[in-house]
């Protein structure tokens, strides 16, 4: 898979959304679909409005108009808590973990809604991110950024979702580890059909390993294109994206 | 020695009791940040609602389950309904919401129970165990109060540790956002807290008007100021926190009465509370201190 050929099927679709922070408008009119199957990655600078549109998709925040449709089920006025019963594992800025549980606690958090979960669905977490099993009985705040990334994509992973909504994973993250973490996403996405819908400032990187870039500028979608296309852009990047 | 080792028992016990209030407030304060001042007008309610089964013929144990239980459901109750609408709001809000809870119920235990001093008899003989010819200051009844303050306390840590809604209660306490976003229900949980310190307040409630042998309408009013110094002491955070400042409390206001002067034990507990906030103002246990920068 990978790459971008015309249309699949869309998880999750977003139309005419807008949202505002009182007479701020965070998000204007935004229309743009993540793929089954696919990386989607919304790209833009600061203030752009991309934390927002995670926040509206997943009804933390309230939107003025437009929908959300997800599995093609109208879920714009659902409740926050029942989106991951959904399908959908919003994983949101500043790594979100619960610094005073434990890394397994952390876990078993994310598959709590799930009634009995079995070990090996634990031990398959552990299996893909092997540095946070070893430290599975420390309290999260004592992790380092890098296992606190892992730590949270394995536990929106014990959610069985369809979709992954992933806000700025690579924020103050070392290169090497942010090459890491992508390349597991893309290895997920490609073995086992998760969809993943990323918000990054980072463009260079997300668009590495994306199929779909969309361009946001001051809570407009600007231009909506394959991954590969956008990186070739120097016009566009250099206007919105900044390398 | 002999004095010693009664005000040291005595501070003891007295200390469990403020253990278990400060339990009560820091189970509240871990989960919604409000420092529940109603805490001992809910309790004095929740104990006159016993009292006056036990004076209409029935056992104690009737009266101490009826009181839990009453206890469980006031304190739903006041976060569903006067709570909820503060939460996430400006902290002075709630402050004020709790306070004026605390008159509200106050008041309300004078309309169905009136303002008199009324006895409370306790469950257990209160004639302190001789060693020799010197009689401690510890009784079936003081035996009684330890041991369902220690219960309360295994119960509440293997809830925390080894439940689903133990785990989902204490996410919600320190992640909320998060907490949603995996599905727990957060309102449930808060709701649940709520009700779980209440219960714990009731048994502190009983406890107290035992070792005491009356009740009052104001009769918890010293306790919450205990049960709050107790808290800060520990670190308003920490349930470990909570049972170890009420046990400091208990002791050192127990020496205080004991070597000083029983007039001294409110202004001692005072003296304490604000050399915690100028000394150590996270309390001794506090593991979030930084947390809310």
């Amino acid at each position: 898979m990978g790459g971008g050929t015309a249309t699949a099927d869309a998880v999750l679709s977003v139309e005419g959304l807008s949202a505002s922070y009182g007479p701020v408008k965070a998000l204007d009119d935004v229309t743009l679909r993540a793929e089954q199957g696919r990386i989607t990655a919304v790209l833009g600078a600061n203030g752009a409005g991309k934390t927002t549109l995670l926040r509206t998709i997943s009804g933390l925040v309230r939107p003025t108009a437009g929908r959300v449709v997800l599995n093609g089920e109208d879920v714009t006025r659902a409740a926050v808590e029942a989106m991951v019963t959904k399908g959908m594992s919003h994983v949101p800025e500043g790594r979100g973990v619960i610094a005073e549980l434990t890394v397994d606690e952390n876990l078993r958090v994310g598959s709590l809604f799930r009634g009995k979960v079995g070990q090996d669905e634990f031990d398959r977490v552990y299996d893909l991110f092997p540095r946070i099993k070893e430290r599975r009985a420390s309290t999260a705040h004592t992790l380092s950024g890098g296992e606190r990334q892992m730590l949270v994509i394995g536990r929106a992973l014990l959610a069985r979702p369809k979709l992954l909504l992933l806000d700025e994973p690579s924020l103050g993250l070392a290169p090497r580890i942010v090459a890491q973490i992508f390349a597991l996403l893309r290895k997920l996405v490609d073995t086992e059909g998760l969809s993943v819908l990323l918000v990054e400032q980072n463009a260079r990187s997300a668009l590495s390993v994306a199929d779909i870039g969309v361009v946001l500028n001051l809570g407009r979608v600007v231009v909506t294109d394959d991954a590969a296309r956008l990186a070739g852009d120097e016009d566009l990047r250099h206007a919105y994206l900044g390398f | 020695m002999q004095q010693f080792v009664n005000l040291t028992l005595g501070g003891v016990i007295t200390g469990a009791v403020y253990a278990a209030f400060a339990l009560a407030l820091v189970l509240i304060w871990r989960s919604t940040r409000i420092v529940n001042f109603a805490q001992g007008s809910m309790a004095a309610l929740t104990t006159f609602i016993a009292l006056s089964l036990i004076e209409g013929g029935q056992s104690y144990w009737v009266g101490l389950v009826v009181a839990l239980l009453a206890g469980l459901v006031i304190g739903a109750v006041v976060e569903r309904v006067v709570i909820r609408p503060v939460e996430g709001g400006p902290e002075l809000n709630a402050v004020i919401v709790t306070l004026g809870l605390f008159i509200a119920i106050q008041a309300l235990i004078s309309v169905l129970f009136g303002v008199n001093q009324r006895a409370f008899v306790p469950p257990f003989s209160t004639i302190g165990f001789k060693a020799g010819d010197f009689t401690l200051a510890l009784s079936p009844n003081t035996l009684f109060t330890l041991g369902a303050v220690l219960l309360v306390m295994v119960g509440l840590t293997a809830l925390f540790r080894f439940t689903r809604v133990g785990l989902a209660m204490r996410a919600s306490a320190f992640g909320q956002e998060v907490a949603r976003l995996l599905g727990v229900r957060v309102g449930r949980m808060l709701t649940l807290g709520w009700a779980l310190a209440a219960v714990v307040g009731s048994l502190a409630g009983m406890l107290i008007a035992a070792e005491v042998s009356f009740v009052a309408p104001t009769f918890m009013d010293s306790l919450i100021v205990f049960g709050f110094v107790a808290a800060v002491l520990g670190g308003l955070d920490s349930p470990i926190g909570a049972v170890v400042g009420g046990l400091l409390l208990g002791l050192a206001l127990s020496y205080v009465r004991g070597y000083l002067d029983e007039t001294l034990v409110g202004m001692a507990a005072l003296v304490i509370l604000v050399v915690v906030l100028l000394v150590r103002p996270g309390g001794l246990f506090s593991t979030t201190q930084t947390r809310r920068a």
